[in-house]
């Protein structure tokens, strides 16, 4: 997902009798439904995993920019391009909001970003694979999208008040991503059999690093659990992959498309689809840095930041040199 | 001294005459750019017709821990509710 393997600062669910009084309070309060808001009371743990959770997500926001932005010169019509402007720019608040979510825990956004530039936070493995040909920015929509809502819907009901409010808010604007990125296949799948083929080939290349953005297989994992028992993860891993699946394989059959597993199968006895798992040796490897695009993006990344600074530096000169004029008035 | 933007709060008003309501945060260097910013973030889809910013380190906010006191006091006084009262159908809408 936008938050793949999070750890939590934590060695497992402590059971009640482990917990402090004030430990015992905080989990009836999410187990009753409550929303904990900034400055209410919480465990070190829950605090230092949500940093890490949603500055990842955001991250991963920000980073997602980059793919798609490659096409924005070279979108085939100009309505295409403003849509796609749209789009990255929607990415772009996405980022936004989720900071700022993150910032209520105490963390500045300096630290974050520095935390991404050097390498110490992550984003989502997805953004390390290349966008070849505008097919891609259709598999990115339907697919990349796809996946993200299948994990931000649920986290709307997450338990922390400030990352809540950041998913509704994006959930409502993910719909369109997905349905402009699904938009694009159509036309691609309908077009000359040259497109039709770059549509076939985005789909081929995209539909596995699409699975691993779910994260391994976390059903035996002490930090899911503790996570889940906080109510920062709702689903495991596989079942919002399944999820996934289930939901994408009629959407290939109807551009016409095939997904590239020869092993998916409907399985009429659980009711879903069997399917192929990725490989996951190619999972950890991105995620240490050795994906095709690592070091484009966080170049890209460290080279907008390094070349702002001047705009950063000298804007909040004005401001300040400003306010001490009308101070001295 | 530290560089970093300061933070400011962001409030909306819809086109609906409701009140200014509170849709998140952003940094910005001073109240103009935080404004033009807010226009960015926060209405990109004619979610307002007005914007309101202050910035974060001038809100004052009560405490989680002041709930009890602060709170617990109406609840105990339902008769400010309207549906306290009964009034019989034959007197009509009131």
């Amino acid at each position: 997902m936008y938050a793949q393997m999070i750890k939590t600062a934590s060695t497992g669910v402590k059971s009640r009798e482990e917990m402090t009084e004030e430990e015992r309070r905080f989990q009836d309060r999410i187990d009753a439904g409550e929303k904990i808001e900034p400055k209410d009371w919480m465990p070190d743990d829950y605090r230092a995993t949500l940093i890490r959770q949603i500055g990842q997500h955001a991250h991963s926001e920000i980073v997602g920019q980059l793919p798609e932005g490659n096409w924005i010169t070279r979108a085939p019509t100009l309505e295409r391009k403003a849509i796609l402007l749209a789009k990255v720019q929607d990415e772009a608040g996405h980022g936004l909001y989720l900071y700022c979510a993150a910032e209520t825990l105490g963390v500045s956004r300096d630290e974050l970003t520095e935390d991404l530039l050097s390498g110490k936070m992550k984003y989502s493995s997805i953004f390390n694979y290349p966008t070849l040909t505008w097919a891609d920015i259709g598999a990115v929509g339907w697919l990349v999208d796809g996946a993200a809502i299948m994990n931000q819907v649920p986290l709307q009901r997450t338990s922390f008040g400030p990352y809540s409010r950041a998913m509704i808010r994006i959930c409502k604007e993910e719909s369109f991503h997905q349905r402009q990125g699904y938009d694009i296949m159509m036309k691609m799948a309908q077009g000359t059999p040259e497109q039709k083929r770059m549509a076939q080939d985005a789909l081929n290349r995209f539909w596995y690093p699409s699975l691993m953005m779910f994260g391994p297989s976390d059903k035996d994992s002490i930090h899911s659990a503790q996570s889940m028992a906080w109510k920062i993860k709702i689903n495991t891993n596989d079942e919002l992959r399944q999820k996934f699946v289930d939901q994408t394989v009629p959407q290939a059959e109807y551009l016409g498309l095939s997904v590239p597993d020869e092993n998916l199968k409907w399985n009429e006895e659980t009711g879903h689809y069997d399917f192929t798992q990725p490989d996951w040796t190619e999972f950890f490897d991105v995620i240490k840095g050795n994906g095709p695009c690592n070091t484009d993006r966080m170049a890209a990344r460290n080279k907008a930041w390094d070349e702002g600074k001047w705009v950063r530096d000298g804007l909040l000169a004005h401001a300040r040199k400003r306010a001490a004029r009308v101070a001295a008035e | 001294m530290k560089n970093e933007w300061p933070l400011w709060e962001v409030f909306i008003r819809g086109q609906h005459g409701l009140s200014h309501r509170h849709v998140g945060s952003l940094h910005a260097p001073d109240a103009e750019m935080a404004i033009k910013n807010a226009r960015d973030v926060y209405t990109r889809r004619n979610e307002g017709v007005s914007i309101w910013v202050v910035k974060a380190a001038d809100i004052a906010a009560s405490s989680p821990s002041d709930k009890g006191p602060l709170y617990e006091p109406s609840q105990s006084k339902v008769y400010r509710h309207p549906t306290f009262f009964d009034i019989p159908e034959d007197v009509g809408a009131m």
